[in-house]
């Protein structure tokens, strides 16, 4: 076995046989969704693009599905919805995770790996689960349910539009958006937290030296330094919210249509398979900016550890 | 007091109540899950009294418990293969700065981390689908699941180990090197110790993973092969059911204890680690 090793070279098998892996589980299956994507359906399954019969080659491209997907409002308004709700999810889990990572890292260090570990909890614990538990808690006569109507907030809510009338809070826009900001909080403060705890603090007492009042200090020093882990986080929030799936499934209503949901129904309800893929590529291409601009940050966090 | 002691008073109370309110809102669901899985009615959100009767429902929940023993098997599968192959990928990335491909490989290796799970799911779908068609096999089921969970995994494995390995001290190895230890015995004797309890905390993570896992399965499993999330998963799209939150208060539970248990076991080896360091270095 390690003459064999030897013969190889031990560098050569560990990085082909990961290598290897992912391109046969990862790559290679884009490869054949795009194929799909330009197939034709059969009763139960799809043609091949290429086919092989009385000696011609044929090749059998079919792009109206991507015709269909530009043409057809419905599909243009989900993508955008999908979108939209993605960075407002975004935003706001910057909004509640910026100061709460700020905050954590400002804490007592004995005191931060207890708040650490807090954070990481509810992430070990099941993600379906715990968005299954917000139906209780927003259906009437959940804890939630009755806090909002008690405190007139439902008024506040239908007045901006984000349920379609006082007194009912499951699948509207706003018991989406509330389940996405919450699953995804930790995926926010995380990076922020480990990039808000490498702050020196140094620079924070220079600002005030040279005569910076903290809120100041706060925008010119502390926000420019922890850039890198905002769009971190940014990322690591918005860029799966686009194709999510399982939340607006549980706790979004009939309005609030996201892709994730197409891609599904056409799979399942409809079969279409060649329909599905045009939509799987259609969405990647939706979130190729936001994953590329993720990757390169990965790279330069990498670099900058050594 | 002076208006810039108020002011440090008031951003202390205010650091504290975010923190405190955004502890409230993660912990809620939480909460609620487990008290309301105690709830006698059948209405799971509105307490009316104690009672342990879903917990003997779900004793006698066929369906419910073969879910749970595919999902165990899968996510003991997953863990292991996740471990071997991410560790195998931190170390290439961190240890081979150069070598054909590694911006795509690096980059392969970090995408199904935020790539959409119906992408994900879809694709390795249909390229089982067209393996099948062509060679006969794999049929879909316990196998296809692993595969996708296994995609999953290994992505967040080697992120786990590839920190760890970026922390190891390359001056330790070398050492090894020099006193004669062939490439493998360092890997073994010198690296393998010191990865470990990243290791743990991978296989840990990526076995929680795969049990909680909705949309890969759905897209890979087979006819007979409904995992637990699966089964949750089709009763709670159809409402509220206490016998989910039976089940939720059990996986809280253990996992708890789980995660808990680890990392007291984790902090122990890590402090036993530097006392060690410590004598040596005084010796």
């Amino acid at each position: 076995m390690n003459a064999l090793l030897a013969r190889i070279g031990g560098r050569t098998v560990v990085i082909a046989v990961p290598f290897l892996f992912l391109l046969v589980f990862f790559l290679f299956p884009f490869v054949i969704v795009g194929k799909i994507s330009v197939s034709e359906m059969e009763t139960v399954s799809f043609k091949d693009v290429l086919t092989w019969s009385d000696g011609v080659l044929t090749l059998a491209l079919r792009f109206s599905n991507y015709v269909f997907i530009t043409e057809d409002p419905l599909y243009f308004k989900t993508y955008l919805a999908s979108l939209h709700y993605a960075l407002v999810t975004t935003l706001l889990c910057l909004f509640i995770g910026y100061p709460f990572a700020y905050f954590m890292a400002r804490a007592r260090p004995t005191l931060q790996p207890a708040l650490l570990m807090l954070v990481m909890l509810p992430f070990w614990t099941s993600f379906l689960l715990r968005v299954y538990a917000w139906r209780g808690l927003l259906t009437e006569g959940g804890w939630v349910a009755e806090l909002i109507f008690a405190s007139g907030l439902d008024q506040v809510l239908y007045a901006v539009g984000l349920i379609a009338s006082p007194g009912k809070l499951m699948h509207t826009p706003f018991s989406l958006v509330l389940g996405m900001t919450y699953t995804y909080l930790p995926f926010m403060i995380l990076p922020l937290y480990g990039n808000l705890a490498k702050l020196d603090l140094r620079l924070l007492e220079a600002a005030a030296d040279l005569g910076a009042t903290p809120w100041v200090a706060f925008w010119k020093v502390t926000v420019p330094l922890s850039k890198a882990g905002i769009i971190a986080g940014s990322m690591l929030v918005f860029i799966p919210c686009v194709g999510e799936f399982v939340i607006p499934e549980l706790l979004g209503g009939p309005e609030t249509l996201m892709i994730g949901r197409v891609l599904w129904d056409e799979f399942f309800s409809n079969n279409d398979w060649p329909m599905a893929s045009s939509v799987a590529v259609v969405m990647v291409l939706l979130i190729i900016v936001p994953l590329a601009i993720f990757n390169k940050y990965q790279a330069e966090a990498q670099e900058s550890r050594k | 007091m002076t208006p810039r002691g108020t002011s440090a008073n008031f951003n202390r109370w205010f650091g504290r109540g975010w923190l405190g309110l955004g502890y409230v809102f993660l912990f809620v669901p939480i909460v609620a899950l487990v008290v309301f899985s105690f709830n006698d009615s059948p209405i799971p959100n509105v307490w009316r009294g104690f009672t342990l009767k879903w917990y003997a429902a779900l004793a006698r929940d066929t369906e419910m418990l073969a879910g749970l023993w595919l999902s165990l098997k899968i996510a003991f599968l997953t863990a292991c293969g996740s471990v071997v192959l991410g560790t195998l990928t931190a170390f290439a990335l961190v240890k081979y700065k150069r070598f054909p491909g590694r911006t795509l490989f690096s980059g392969m290796s970090t995408a199904p981390l935020v790539m959409p799970e119906v992408v994900v799911g879809l694709s390795l779908l249909l390229m089982l689908v067209s393996v099948q068609r062509a060679l006969g096999f794999p049929e879909r089921g316990m196998l296809t699941i692993w595969f996708g969970h296994l995609l999953l995994g290994v992505a967040y494995a080697a992120v786990v180990v590839q920190a760890r390995l970026h922390d190891l001290n390359p001056q330790l190895e070398e050492a090894a090197m020099d006193l004669g230890a062939r490439p493998h015995q360092v890997f073994w004797l010198v690296t393998l110790p010191m990865i470990a309890q990243s290791l743990v905390s991978a296989w840990l993570l990526t076995f929680t993973l795969s049990l909680d896992d909705v949309v890969l399965s759905a897209f890979l499993s087979g006819p007979g092969s409904t995992t637990m999330p699966l089964v949750i998963f089709s009763r709670a799209r159809l409402g509220l059911n206490p016998s989910v939150n039976a089940v939720a208060t059990l996986i809280i539970v253990v996992v708890a204890v789980g995660v808990v248990t680890a990392s007291w076991f984790i902090a122990n080896a890590e402090r036993k680690r530097r006392r060690e360091m410590a004598a040596a270095a005084h010796a």
